[in-house]
C-alpha cells in the first residue's frame, strides 16, 4: 500500500519531468557526466592499479628478490679495457649467509643462469638453462607435467639431470616420451628426469632474471660443468664476466618481518660488496607503494567527481527553483485542495530524485560504455567495480535529496492565498 | 479536538468576533474587525463588498487558510483558530471545496486527474477515485472529456471540472471565490444553475462575488464594509 503511493508519487514526477523532456535532460546532464567520468575514471585507475599491483603480486609478497647487476663504475671499465675479466654480482658466500644469519628467513633459493647450446637427436638449439637448488620447485610451484623436478639426491650425487620446461620442449621438439632420454647441454650429456609448466601460465609466480626459463639442473652441477665465468660477445669485441649466482630469492617466515629483513639484507650485502653489483627488490614494498599510489588516485579522482556532482547538483538546484516559482498557482491549489507542507516537500524532492537518479543511470551507462571503448581501441585494463557502480547511484540520488530539498521546502512554505493569486 | 466541539446542530460554520490583522510594511491592516455570524448547514450565501472590504480576508479565515489574529472559528463544530498547518491542511481536505475565479485546474493532469486531485491526497485508491471521478464528471456533464487537459477545454467546462474536483472529497461547505469572474454571461448563468442545484441538493456555499446579479442566485447576501458586516439580506 505504501509502497503503491511512492510509486504514484513517482510516476507523478516522471509525468511532471517529462512535460519539459529537453529541459528535463539538459538538467541531468551534469551528473550524467559527472557520474560517467567517476565510473570511467575508476575503470581506468583500478584497471591500471591490478595490472600493477598483479605484476607484484606475483613476485610473492613474502619474498625478497636479490639479483646480481653490473655497476656503473664497472661497466664502462669494462669496456675501456676490453678483454679484461669482471667479476661481479651474488656470490655463493652470499646465499650462505644469508640462509645462515637470518633467523626470519625460512629459504634461500639461489639461481644462476647459463647459455648453452641444448642437443636432443638432431635438434639443436641455444637454451637458457637455470642452476637452482630443490627449494626452488617449493618456491615456484610449478605444475609437473612428466617425471619430477629436482631433489636433494641429485645434489649429493651430482648427478646430469635436467628438467625441461615446456618452453624447453618446444625448442628441443621433444615430447613426454623424452624423460629418460639424454640430452646435451654444452658439451655434457643430461638425463631428462621431468617437464614442468612454464612461468607466467599459473598465478603466484616468481618472476625470474629470464622469463623464458628452458632448463633447470642442480646449482651443483651447473657450476662444475659450467663454471662461472660468461663470455659475451657485444659489438664485435668479447667480454668476459665472471657470475657466480645471478639471483638470490629469500623467503620471510612472516610478511611482517619484510621489510626488516630486507634492510638487514641490504646492510649484511653492503658489508661483502664494495661495488653496488647487486639489485635489491621487495615486492611487499612495492605493493605498499602501488597501493598507496591508488589511494591518492582514488582522492583525486573523487575530488573531480565530487566538484563535477556539486556543479551537476546546482543545475538541479536552480532548474527547480525555476520549477518551483512557474507552477506556485499549482502549489497554492495543491495546499488549498488540502496537500501537507510534507506532501509537497515529497512532490518536489521526488521529482528531483528521479531527475538526479535517472540522470545517475545515464551516467551509469556512459560509464560502463568509455572503459569498453578504452579496452577496445587502445588495449589498456579496465574494470568496472560494483563499488564504482554503487557508489556513483548512491551519490547521485544523494545529489538529488541535497539539492532537492531547499526548492521543495520553498515550495511548501510558499503562503497558500499568495501563492494562488500568483500570475 | 473534541474538548473545543461546541453544539453545533445545523451550523455549518460559525465566526465570534473574528478580527485579522494584517501588517502591511510598518502599516496595520485592519481586514476584519470583528465578525460574528453563523453559516446553517444547507444555506447559501453571497458575500459582497468593495474591494479592501474584507469580504476576501472572510472567505481565507472560513477556508482556512489563514487563521484570525483574534476571536473563535469553528467548522463543522471544531475550533480552528488555533490549529497548526498540518491540522488545517486536513479540515480543508475533509471539510472543504474550493472553487476559484481562474478556475486554478493543473494543467499538465487530465479532467479525471483534476477531479481525482482531493482523493489523491486522502490516500483513496487509483480504483476507487477513478470510480468516483466517472461519477462527478457525469453530474458536470462532462464524462467525455475525462482524458483531456483543462487547455483544451472551454472556461465553463473548466469551471465544471473545478466544481467537480470540489465535491470529490464530498465537503461540509463549497467555498466560491467569484466564481463567474472569468466567464461570459450565458455561462455565468449555467455555473450559477449547476450551484444552485447542488445548494437545492443539500450543499452549504459560500461564494464571493461583487455583481449583484450572480449574487441574486444566493439566498442569503452579506455585505461586507471596512472589516465589518455592513448588512446581510434575504
Amino acid at each position: 500500500m505504501l509502497i503503491d503511493r511512492y510509486m504514484l508519487e513517482v510516476q507523478l514526477g516522471v509525468k511532471n519531468l517529462l512535460l519539459h523532456k529537453l529541459r528535463s535532460f539538459l538538467t541531468m546532464l551534469g551528473v550524467v557526466f559527472g557520474v560517467g567520468s567517476v565510473i570511467a575514471m575508476l575503470a581506468v585507475g583500478e584497471g591500471a592499479s591490478k595490472e600493477a599491483l598483479d605484476r607484484i603480486r606475483k613476485l610473492g609478497s613474502q619474498n625478497i628478490i636479490i639479483s646480481s647487476e653490473k655497476s656503473v663504475e664497472e661497466e664502462s671499465s669494462t669496456e675501456s679495457r676490453g678483454g679484461f675479466l669482471s667479476a661481479y654480482g651474488l656470490l655463493y658466500e652470499d646465499e650462505r649467509r644469508l640462509s645462515e644469519s637470518f633467523p626470519s628467513v625460512s629459504k634461500t633459493v639461489p639461481v644462476k643462469v647459463v647459455r648453452r647450446e641444448g642437443r636432443l637427436g638432431m635438434r639443436a638449439m641455444e637454451l637458457r638453462i637455470i642452476g637452482t637448488t630443490p627449494d626452488w620447485f617449493e618456491l615456484v610451484q610449478r605444475p609437473v607435467v612428466a617425471g619430477r623436478v629436482l631433489v636433494d639426491r641429485d645434489f649429493e650425487t651430482k648427478s646430469n639431470v635436467v628438467v625441461l620446461t615446456e618452453h624447453g620442449v618446444r625448442k628441443l621438439l621433444a615430447t613426454r616420451s623424452s624423460v629418460g632420454q639424454p640430452v646435451r647441454l654444452g658439451g655434457e650429456y643430461f638425463e631428462v628426469i621431468g617437464i614442468t609448466q612454464n612461468a607466467g601460465m599459473i598465478g603466484g609466480d616468481i618472476q625470474t632474471p629470464d622469463q623464458e626459463i628452458d632448463a633447470y639442473v642442480p646449482l651443483n652441477v651447473a657450476r662444475e660443468r659450467f663454471g662461472d665465468i660468461f663470455s659475451k660477445r657485444v659489438a664485435g669485441s668479447s667480454t668476459r664476466e665472471k657470475v657466480e649466482l645471478h639471483q638470490i630469492i629469500a623467503q620471510v617466515r612472516s610478511v611482517d618481518d619484510v621489510e626488516t629483513t630486507a634492510s638487514g639484507i641490504e646492510a649484511m650485502l653492503k658489508r661483502f660488496h664494495k661495488k653496488a653489483d647487486y639489485k635489491m627488490s621487495v615486492p611487499l614494498a612495492l605493493l605498499r607503494q602501488a597501493e598507496a599510489t591508488k589511494r591518492t588516485f582514488n582522492i583525486v579522482l573523487g575530488s573531480i567527481a565530487g566538484i563535477s556532482l556539486l556543479v551537476g547538483g546546482i543545475g538541479i538546484m536552480n532548474i527547480m527553483l525555476a520549477s518551483v516559482t512557474e507552477r506556485t498557482r499549482e502549489i497554492g491549489v495543491r495546499r488549498a485542495i488540502g496537500a501537507k507542507k510534507k506532501q509537497i516537500i515529497f512532490q518536489f524532492l521526488i521529482e528531483t530524485v528521479v531527475l538526479s537518479t535517472t540522470g545517475g543511470l545515464i551516467g551509469m551507462g556512459i560509464g560502463m560504455l568509455i572503459p569498453w571503448l578504452i579496452t577496445y581501441f587502445a588495449d589498456m585494463p579496465t574494470v568496472v567495480t560494483l563499488y564504482s557502480l554503487s557508489l556513483s547511484l548512491g551519490i547521485s540520488m544523494g545529489v538529488g535529496i541535497l539539492f532537492g530539498i531547499y526548492p521543495a521546502i520553498r515550495a511548501a512554505n510558499l503562503d497558500p492565498i499568495v501563492a494562488l493569486r500568483h500570475e | 479536538m473534541n474538548s473545543s466541539t461546541v453544539n453545533s446542530n445545523g451550523v455549518a460554520a460559525h465566526l465570534d468576533d473574528v478580527h485579522k490583522i494584517y501588517m502591511m510594511g510598518s502599516q496595520e491592516v485592519r481586514a476584519l474587525a470583528g465578525v460574528t455570524l453563523s453559516f446553517e448547514t444547507g444555506e447559501f450565501w453571497a458575500i459582497l463588498g468593495a474591494s479592501g472590504s474584507g469580504k476576501s480576508t472572510l472567505l481565507n479565515l472560513l477556508g482556512c487558510l489563514d487563521r484570525p489574529t483574534k476571536g473563535k472559528y469553528y467548522l463543522s463544530g471544531h475550533d480552528v483558530s488555533t490549529l497548526d498547518d498540518d491540522s488545517l491542511s486536513e479540515m480543508r481536505l475533509n471539510h472543504l471545496g474550493f472553487i476559484f475565479q481562474s478556475f486554478n485546474l493543473i494543467p499538465q493532469s487530465t479532467v479525471q486527474e483534476n477531479i481525482e486531485l482531493p482523493l489523491y491526497y486522502k490516500g483513496w485508491t487509483p480504483e476507487a477515485s477513478a470510480e468516483r471521478a466517472r461519477i462527478l464528471a457525469h453530474k458536470v456533464g462532462l464524462s467525455d472529456r475525462l482524458d483531456h487537459r483543462p487547455m483544451e477545454l472551454s472556461g465553463g467546462q473548466q469551471q465544471r471540472v473545478a466544481v467537480a474536483r470540489a465535491l470529490s472529497n464530498d465537503p461540509a461547505i463549497l467555498l466560491a471565490d467569484e466564481p463567474t469572474g472569468n466567464l461570459d454571461s450565458s455561462t455565468s448563468v449555467e455555473i450559477m444553475k449547476m450551484l444552485t442545484e447542488l445548494n437545492e441538493q443539500g450543499k452549504t456555499i459560500i461564494m464571493v462575488t461583487h455583481e449583484q446579479d450572480i449574487a441574486a442566485h444566493a439566498r442569503k447576501r452579506l455585505y461586507m464594509k471596512d472589516g465589518r458586516i455592513e448588512r446581510i439580506e434575504g
